[in-house]
């Protein structure tokens, strides 16, 4: 079982080693075996989270149940929204560790909100106030000029403190109204909320990557930010834009959280804790480079299921814990490492 | 320290490829130990690359190199200085977080069980002052030091560790004359010591007063070793650039009289540019001349945006405008190739049609900033052709492209917009002569068409083939303007400021 992974992943580093001629020989000639190492890097997670699927569905009988499948996506909604959105500043090379605490206290100001004020403005404020989030974040790492990691990590500490004071460490209990909570709880044609919006978040977040002006730019920034100022483009406002969609992002996961839960709790122990990381995870598993340039949210999209494909099948298979997070490591490892190996020229 | 025997350098044949073209040819050269030898030459032909030999900074392809008449081959900086040679480089290399004495008995620090002696390194370190008469506070961080600091940080790092021959590649491009003049009389002392220096230098006037043997390179071939006392300043641009160059000449019009394009006026950065005026005018290409460092580069760059300025007004078709960004530039009109298209320039992981498009993206998007990628692309299909890069695919990854197609994709990029002022920072850098030719066909097809082209070039040759008008920057000002077609070596003795170094 362990030994599944890492099939069709690390099946073909050998070729990988140096296709290029030895001083930048025209390309075209070289295509035959070139592709083939680059195909690897680009299309072997597709092809390695189909043979996931196929495997756990003949090895259990219940992973191929539409129920069991609405459930594998409903738990990872949230985080496949955070995820999804990250992908956009990852995109334009920088780096977000805030998710999770954007995440707790967009939901606790949220909950606030609807104790306080009444149910319908948990949402405007979730959501605004985890937009605020992301613009924090932007200003401090284009204005101040803070690194990335450091500005959200920092910025992540002072959110979750934040987030407990608003509690007192508690739950904040929202009022149970349906108007509220019919966004975690109930469905449409038999499928939950969360999961359409994550499908629609999703769907959005690519077509606005691929389609539009401000797409390109995400891949031009991040892959040489000197080129795009030269090419006119106003780049720290490109690099906020992208904070504030991915704290906007965390907020609507908050959102939906505290409405599942009908509460707003400022406790790490449970998703925010590992948002960020589980995201980035999720990001770096699709394929998208975690130096800018090169990526999209399909890609995310395919990682953040891949992980909950491997928690989801082992659980149906008995796996203890454990493994989960010893497969889902090595993973990531082989994922980035055959990108690396394609690359080096 | 100072009783180390004299050691000698003998290049024998070396011979430096890259990608196809010659960056050394059968090189053979010999210095006597105990002597300055200086090399001299013109960007890129190879006075850098065969000093680097020396230092084991690169590996040369053929020859043979002697030191004290044993073959060495050294494979590493590190090797060679434990050899005894030492190399200090144009860009300084010294660890900045570090303070002088740290930075100088780095990696040869007195131990003791393992742990380092500091008291004994601050006294060898006075030791090392007295004997060579240097004054330097040991405990200054040296990234906060000034060039000049650097250099002596670097040239004590060298004898500490007992280096018997130190390459000097263009140390003073970046002192002021006073500092120069300190630097060579560190060079005076370290010679009578019996140190051999090893110095690459474009200062003629230096290396005459200071050297005692010089070697002059031209494109990759030496021309000859002669002590300098036989030399001139005539002399050596003479060797330097021999005869007539080989690039291809354009039929340049002749007092142009279409309106002035751009216009920019006393124009300032301080510490870079001073006081710079120039008109160009629709449809001419005037040709910037100078050497490294002399401001051409940062010129363009003031210009077109991408660095600030400190005053001067820049006006384009008679309108002046405030540029504070190369968005500003490019609103008003005008387009800017970088001189490093790697740094600058292209997007590498992205496809030839997102190059060719980034610089206006809404040509080929819907009014809501959706991209119409059939658009997109068919027109840089066209383009493609046009330039004949190759392959013409637009969805072909950058990166895997050839230098010379790479430059024209870049091109591209700017063609797309038709600017109305094309300023080009070495249009032709690192390019197949194939691709060049076509560079310098398109320029010229340019500025026929009515584009106003300010033009950077290294090698003097391109600037004389393509410019109608040539001006000479020396130390962040223009001091030579010539007409169209101006002879060589004049345009050289302007560069390089011939009769001594006029402003300090």
């Amino acid at each position: 079982m362990t030994a599944q992974p890492s099939g069709p992943l690390a099946g073909d580093p050998a070729p990988a080693g140096d296709p290029a001629g030895p001083d930048g020989v025209p390309v075209p000639r070289l295509r035959s075996r070139r592709i083939k190492a680059e195909h690897v890097r680009d299309y072997g997670i597709v092809v390695f989270a189909v043979a996931l699927f196929a495997y756990f569905s003949v090895a259990s009988p219940v992973f191929l149940t539409s129920q069991n499948l609405l459930n594998l996506v409903f738990q990872n909604a949230t985080l496949g929204i955070a995820a999804c959105a990250v992908t956009f500043t990852i995109i334009a090379g920088n780096f977000d560790l805030s998710l999770g605490a954007i995440f707790v206290l967009s939901e606790v100001l949220g909950a606030w909100a609807a104790v306080h004020w009444g149910v319908w403005w948990a949402f405007p404020i979730a959501i605004l106030s985890g937009l605020a989030m992301g613009l924090i974040n932007g200003l401090l790492v284009t204005k101040l000029r803070v690194n990335a990691f450091l500005a959200t990590l920092a910025s992540a500490l002072t959110f979750g403190g934040i987030a407990v004071g608003v509690t007192g460490g508690g739950l904040l209990i929202t009022p149970t109204s349906s108007v509220f909570t019919f966004l975690g709880q109930q469905r449409v044609v038999g499928i939950q909320y969360p999961v359409i919006i994550f499908v629609v978040v999703a769907i959005v977040l690519q077509l606005v990557l691929a389609y539009t002006v401000f797409g390109r730019h995400l891949y031009g920034v991040g892959d040489n930010r000197n080129a795009a100022r030269l090419s006119g483009l106003k780049v720290d406002r490109i690099v906020i834009l992208t904070f504030v969609i991915t704290g906007a992002a965390c907020g609507l996961s908050g959102l939906l959280d505290s409405s599942m839960t009908g509460s707003g709790s400022s406790a790490t122990s449970g998703l925010g804790g590992s948002l960020a990381l589980l995201a980035i995870a999720g990001v770096a598993l699709g394929g998208t480079s975690i130096f800018g340039g090169v990526g999209s949210v399909w890609r995310t999209v395919l990682g953040v299921l891949i992980l909950a494909m491997i928690t989801n099948g082992f659980d149906l298979l008995a796996v203890p814990d454990y493994w989960q997070d010893i497969v889902r490591g090595i993973l990531i490892v082989i994922a980035v490492a055959i990108s690396f190996v394609v690359d080096r020229r | 320290m100072s009783s180390a025997a004299a050691a000698n350098v003998r290049l024998v044949e070396i011979g430096k490829r890259y990608s196809g073209t010659k960056a050394l040819d059968n090189v053979s050269v010999e210095v006597a130990g105990a002597t300055v030898h200086a090399l001299v030459g013109a960007n890129g032909a190879g006075k850098s690359t065969l000093g680097k030999i020396i230092g084991g900074v690169i590996r040369p392809d053929d020859g043979q190199l002697f030191v004290d008449d044993r073959l060495v081959r050294y494979t590493s900086p590190r090797e060679a200085r434990i050899d005894g040679i030492s190399t200090i480089s144009q860009e300084l290399s010294p660890m900045p977080h570090l303070s002088v004495i740290e930075n100088v008995y780095f990696g040869i620090e007195p131990r003791r069980f393992g742990l380092v002696q500091w008291r004994q390194m601050r006294r060898q370190y006075q030791e090392l002052l007295s004997q060579w008469g240097f004054e330097l506070d040991g405990n200054a961080k040296v990234g906060m030091l000034r060039t000049a600091d650097k250099q002596k940080t670097e040239i004590l790092r060298a004898v500490a560790a007992d280096a018997r021959v130190i390459v000097m590649d263009e140390p003073t491009s970046s002192l002021t004359s006073v500092e120069t003049k300190t630097l060579h009389r560190m060079i005076r002392t370290l010679r009578e010591h019996g140190r051999t220096i090893i110095y690459v230098s474009h200062f003629l006037d230096e290396v005459l007063e200071l050297a005692d043997t010089v070697s002059v390179l031209r494109s990759g071939r030496l021309v000859r070793t002669a002590p300098v006392a036989e030399e001139t300043e005539d002399s050596l641009v003479a060797g330097m650039f021999g005869a007539a160059a080989e690039a291809e000449h354009f039929e340049k019009p002749r007092n142009l009289t279409t309106p002035v394009v751009l216009d920019v006026s006393g124009l300032h950065r301080k510490g870079v540019l001073r006081d710079i005026s120039l008109q160009i005018r629709s449809g001419e290409i005037v040709g910037l001349a100078g050497l490294v460092g002399s401001g051409r580069s940062e010129l363009a760059r003031a210009i077109s945006g991408a660095d600030p300025i400190d005053g001067g007004t820049i006006a384009v078709d008679g309108t002046t405008r405030t540029i504070r960004s190369p968005a500003d530039a490019m609103a008003a009109g005008m387009a800017f190739v970088p001189e490093s298209r790697k740094d600058d320039g292209l997007f590498l992981e992205l496809s030839l049609a997102a190059n060719t498009t980034f610089a206006d993206l809404r040509s080929v998007a819907s009014r809501l900033g959706i991209l119409r990628l059939a658009l997109e692309r068919r027109k840089t299909s066209s383009l493609l052709k046009l330039l004949s890069v190759e392959p013409p695919v637009p969805s072909a990854k950058t990166a895997n492209l050839s230098g010379g197609n790479q430059q024209k994709l870049l091109f591209a990029r700017w063609l797309l917009r038709n600017p109305r002022v094309l300023i080009l920072d070495e249009p032709t850098r690192g390019v197949d002569v194939a691709a060049r030719a076509a560079i310098h066909r398109l320029i010229n097809n340019l500025a026929a068409e009515g584009t106003a082209v300010l033009m950077i070039s290294s090698e003097i040759e391109e600037v004389l083939g393509l410019a109608h008008r040539v001006l000479v920057m020396r130390r962040g000002s223009v001091t030579r303007e010539f007409g169209a077609d101006p002879p060589l070596d004049a345009v050289m003795e302007a560069a390089f400021g011939l009769g001594g170094r006029p402003i300090a």
